[in-house]
């Protein structure tokens, strides 16, 4: 193979690199040209989604370091997407004093969740989350005036490397006991060895680190804290973009790599294996983040626990395991993604307006600004699970695959679970949005400097917020067109 | 032809969004009209052979790979219920016409409420009747919250839990009926042959997910608390339509896929519902403020839906879904007299300060208005409550006498606590002449608002006061327009043969 080759293949991820040293060239060219900047990136990651598209079905590149196949250019997309709204979100961040620097670190990680997808190989896999992880750091502590966003970053960095940590020891013995470090070539090769305690300890610290990536108690508690603390557009690419590559390559390593220890998490007959370990994370996510969100009284936090529950459900899917459960998981990571980006986008504006985002900052958000309130009620309703949105759908399909797998509805305890999280979650959802639209004046002091929501303010962002929010309904009434991709996609 | 009852209704929500303010009472008015008109061009035109089974009127791939499609049916039993949806959709415009306060979110949410309510009457994919089921919970959640009185906020957080509590419990039996069948068409599903096992738990659960929102003691307790919170049009729609959603499922999902499960707990749910009829009739007995007096009536009324259905036989079943067209027309109208034409003009609602009043002078048509609802709630001859109760009592007799005889006492206690509010709110003794001339109402000084409320009975009032009365009376004179088409609907359920 050929460079020229290579680099076709790997055009997606060239793109990006490329336009990250030109938005980082421009940025130190002039500190002001933060428009510039963000414009360059837009563009850059606009191309990338049409390199993906240009992309063959099939390929292999280093022997399977990367690979493309219909599901890597799937998420690829979907990942360049959540990095686009999330540029757009970043424009004009207070906290980014330096737009040139803040959103070139933002594309290394997109970087990072593009290698995550496309690859099937250990080594590739800790590289990408690494890169991932170690550009989220940064992204996280970039608010250099705030206390809290340094406090944030040191918290998400020393919990971050010590997971990555266990996930290479976990790797290690995994290589150890396979000789191999492809995902396939590993499943084979576990399906012929005989169960060793060795090989469990190696897949539980595998999954210890991922199970910090996607916030999933009890490795959760960088969340809350990285949630309210980072810059807006930060937090809200950690709860999106973060989370749908890792449970994408989460999906893969156990569905691909540890199929021959799946393992039972059935009430009554369960087996060792990974998918019982999964579901104890499910259930302890769920109920943890779904009972302490309801005292929260800072939407960012709340939020943040709220992914934690959000975490649990999704690896429902991973628990009954197979196609109909991967894919259930897919659908269900990523459109919450997509709803967690819009809500993020809307603290942006009322931080930015009110200057805080407290449950207090929110209220009588209807009276200020009726589109963007309308904006939150739907990505609120729609992580709540109410119809006609997306989550609701995603529920429905995550809960089904679950209760379908295994004979006996052996899962029907983590069901029974996951409905009365969501359950708990209606209360709190439903408090802030008491508070945008049922009280009639503003509680908190709306500071001047800010500027009104009302006026035309920043019209692109109003455009993306909407463009979230019918994609959440568009995605609640008509689900085919997102479950036909990713079912066609897996194979 | 009776789809477009929900299309219309959710056309018009939307449009709300975008119209000025000054015509939402407008759009809302003309798109629940039409929704009536539709309901009851369909009522006349589909012959009655037709309606005796589940018939396909659309039937669209939706998620083919889930199996899910958009596929609306229709018989006898849900023609009925969108019959009773028309109508308490226009009275409950009609009596919010004075909504000043934000009024297109008003109407959005109530035609919300309404387009979904039609949508789960029609419905004959369990998805699908499910989404429209959860569609109605948060509109009720900020018409009660922003537009309610007296403790609104946790009427409304009570009644939206509650709901959403229903709900998980009917997700549950949904999913355990689809991942054992395969299927999510109802019509299939009437067909398959579910393993007693499996009925023996996925019944109750789907049952009391339903039943919680049709008000089975002990979980009513979100009903009287959320009526009286609630705005008029919320509590009409409310008591006239949301409650029947929950005992309408009941009957077209939990009983008709679990017939051997239903066989099993039948029993129980007769004794809850009588308890639910004698206790909330004994409790309305004591309240002093005169909607929840009505709240809890709504409560006892539904016990009797509960009570047919656990006759398991046509008449009785017939007769409980008599019932619910006879409530939703009644319990809207009571509503719509105590917190429209009195609470909106003497700002109180408790009995005792109301039998001061002597408001049947000062408002003869609400006097008037009251005594026909109050008359058809007690169950007297020539009004639906009475067609209906009587037909559900000859069902219960044959299945279980002895829960005729205790219902029976229940049923004096209703009348008792019907003729003490009537007497109470109209008829009580007047204190003084000067309060009493008609069209004067004064009450309150402190209460400022007073002055600019026009305190003669409006025309929109009256037009919707006299559609629920017209309703009552009609069905009440002759049952068997409705009973013609529901029975025969009835009879093709599975858990009767």
């Amino acid at each position: 193979m050929n460079y020229l080759d290579l680099l076709k293949l790997a055009s997606p991820e060239a793109i990006i690199a490329v336009t990250a040293l030109a938005v980082l060239g421009i940025g130190l060219a002039s500190t002001r040209a933060s428009g510039v900047c963000s414009f360059a990136a837009t563009v850059g990651l606009a191309l990338a989604i049409g390199a993906v598209m240009m992309l063959p079905r099939q390929a292999t590149l280093f022997h399977g370091m990367l690979v493309i196949t219909p599901l890597t250019s799937l998420f690829k997309i979907i990942c360049l997407a959540l990095a686009f709204f999330t540029v757009i979100l970043a424009r004009s961040d207070r906290a980014s004093r330096n737009p040139g620097e803040y959103l070139a670190i933002l594309l290394l990680a997109t970087i990072g969740l593009l290698l995550l997808v496309g690859t099937e190989e250990l080594l590739m896999i800790f590289i990408g989350l690494e890169l991932t992880s170690l550009s989220l750091y940064v992204m996280t502590a970039f608010d250099k005036t705030d206390v809290r966003s340094a406090e944030a970053g040191l918290k998400y960095f020393l919990f971050g490397s010590t997971a990555s940590a266990f996930t290479l020891f976990g790797l290690s013995f995994i290589y150890g006991m396979s000789g191999t470090t492809g995902l396939a070539a590993i499943g084979q090769k576990l399906a012929t060895q005989p169960m060793q305690p060795l090989l469990f300890v190696g897949i539980v610290m595998t999954l210890v680190g991922l199970a910090f990536k996607i916030a999933a108690a009890p490795f959760h508690l960088w969340a809350p804290d990285a949630y309210q603390g980072a810059p807006v557009p930060s937090a809200a690419f950690i709860a999106s973009g973060s989370k749908v590559a890792s449970f994408v390559v989460l999906g893969k390593i156990v569905l691909v790599g540890f199929a021959p220890v799946h393992g039972s998490a059935a009430w009554h007959a369960m087996i060792a294996g990974w998918s019982p370990v999964l579901a104890a994370l499910a259930a302890l996510s769920i109920v943890i983040g779904n009972l302490v969100a309801l005292v929260q009284t800072n939407v960012r936090r709340l939020l943040a626990y709220s992914a934690v529950a959000h975490a649990g459900y999704t690896l429902l899917g991973l628990v009954a395991g197979g196609r109909d459960g991967f894919s259930a998981t897919l659908f269900y990571t990523t459109v919450y993604a997509f709803t967690l980006v819009g809500a993020f986008g809307v603290v942006a504006l009322v931080r930015r307006e009110t200057g805080g985002d407290d449950l207090t900052n929110f209220s009588a958000l209807w009276s200020r600004s009726p589109l963007i309130a309308g904006c939150m009620a739907i990505f609120l309703l729609s992580l709540a699970g109410l119809p006609p949105l997306a989550g609701f759908f995603g529920k429905f399909y995550l809960f089904s695959v679950a209760l379908r797998s295994g004979a006996n509805h052996g899962l029907l305890w983590l069901v029974v679970l996951a409905l009365l999280g969501s359950f708990i979650s209606l209360y709190y959802y439903l408090i802030v949005l008491k508070m945008i639209f049922v009280d009639e004046k503003p509680q908190a002091e709306i500071s001047p400097a800010g500027g009104s929501l009302g006026e035309g303010g920043d019209f692109l962002q109003r455009i993306t917020l909407t463009v979230l929010a019918g994609a959440v309904v568009f995605f609640g009434i008509m689900p085919t067109t997102l479950v036909a991709q990713i079912i066609a996609s897996l194979p | 032809m009776i789809a477009w009852t929900i299309y219309i209704t959710f056309a018009g929500a939307v449009l709300l969004l975008f119209m000025p303010r000054i015509f939402a009472r407008w759009i809302a008015l003309a798109t629940t009209a039409a929704g009536l008109v539709t309901s009851l061009i369909a009522f006349f035109q589909i012959s009655i052979v037709d309606l005796a089974t589940f018939k396909t009127i659309v039937r669209v791939p939706w998620v083919p790979m889930l199996g899910m499609n958009y596929h609306l049916a229709v018989d006898g039993i849900s023609l009925t219920m969108a019959f009773v949806t028309g109508l308490v959709a226009v009275a409950s415009v009609l009596f919010s016409w004075d909504v000043e306060h934000r009024p297109s979110e008003f109407f959005f949410w109530l035609l919300l409420v309404v387009g979904g309510s039609y949508g789960v009457f029609l419905s004959a994919d369990l998805f699908l009747l499910f989404l429209f089921y959860e569609l109605v919970i948060v509109p009720k959640y900020f018409l009660i919250a922003i537009w309610g009185s007296t403790n609104k906020e946790y009427g409304a957080m009570k009644l939206t839990l509650y709901s959403f509590f229903g709900g998980a419990l009917v997700f549950i039996g949904i999913i355990a009926a689809y991942v054992t069948a395969g299927s999510l068409d109802l019509q299939q599903l009437a067909q398959f042959q579910f393993t007693p096992q499996l009925q023996s738990w996925a019944f109750p659960v789907l049952f009391i997910g339903f039943a919680v929102l049709a008000g089975i003691w002990p979980l009513h307790t979100w009903a009287p608390t959320g009526h009286v919170a609630a705005p008029t049009a919320g509590s009409m729609l409310l008591a006239g339509i949301v409650m029947k959603l929950g005992s309408y499922a009941g009957l077209r999902v939990a009983m008709n896929l679990f017939p051997q499960g239903f066989q099993a707990w039948r029993v129980w749910i007769a004794v809850l519902a009588v308890i639910g009829i004698v206790y909330a009739a004994g409790v309305a007995l004591r309240q002093r403020d005169l909607k929840f007096v009505i709240g809890y009536s709504s409560v006892s009324h539904m016990g009797f839906v509960l009570l047919g259905f656990a006759t398991a036989n046509v008449l009785g079943v017939s007769g409980a879904v008599l019932q619910m067209f006879s409530h939703g027309v009644i319990g809207a109208l009571l509503f719509a007299v105590a917190g429209r034409m009195v609470y909106r003009r003497t700002h109180t609602r408790d009995l005792n300060t109301l039998s001061d009043m002597g408001l049947s002078r000062a408002l003869p048509f609400a006097a008037f208005s009251f005594v026909i609802a109050s008359a058809a709630s007690m169950g007297i001859p020539g009004f639906s409550g009475f067609a209906a109760e009587i037909t559900i009592l000859i069902g219960a007799w044959k299945a279980y006498p002895l829960a005729v005889w205790i219902t029976g006492t229940g049923m004096v206690l209703v009348a008792a606590f019907t003729l003490r509010a009537l007497k109470k709110s109209f008829f009580g003794e007047s204190a003084s002449e000067v309060r009493t001339q008609e069209g004067r109402v004064l009450v309150d000084a402190d209460w400022k608002e007073q002055q600019n409320i026009t305190v003669r009975i409006t025309m929109a009032e009256k037009c919707g006061a006299c559609l629920l009365m017209f309703a009552t009376l009609g069905v009440g004179l002759y049952p068997k327009l409705l009973l013609d088409r529901v029975m025969p609907a009835v009879g093709a359920m599975r858990f009767l043969k």
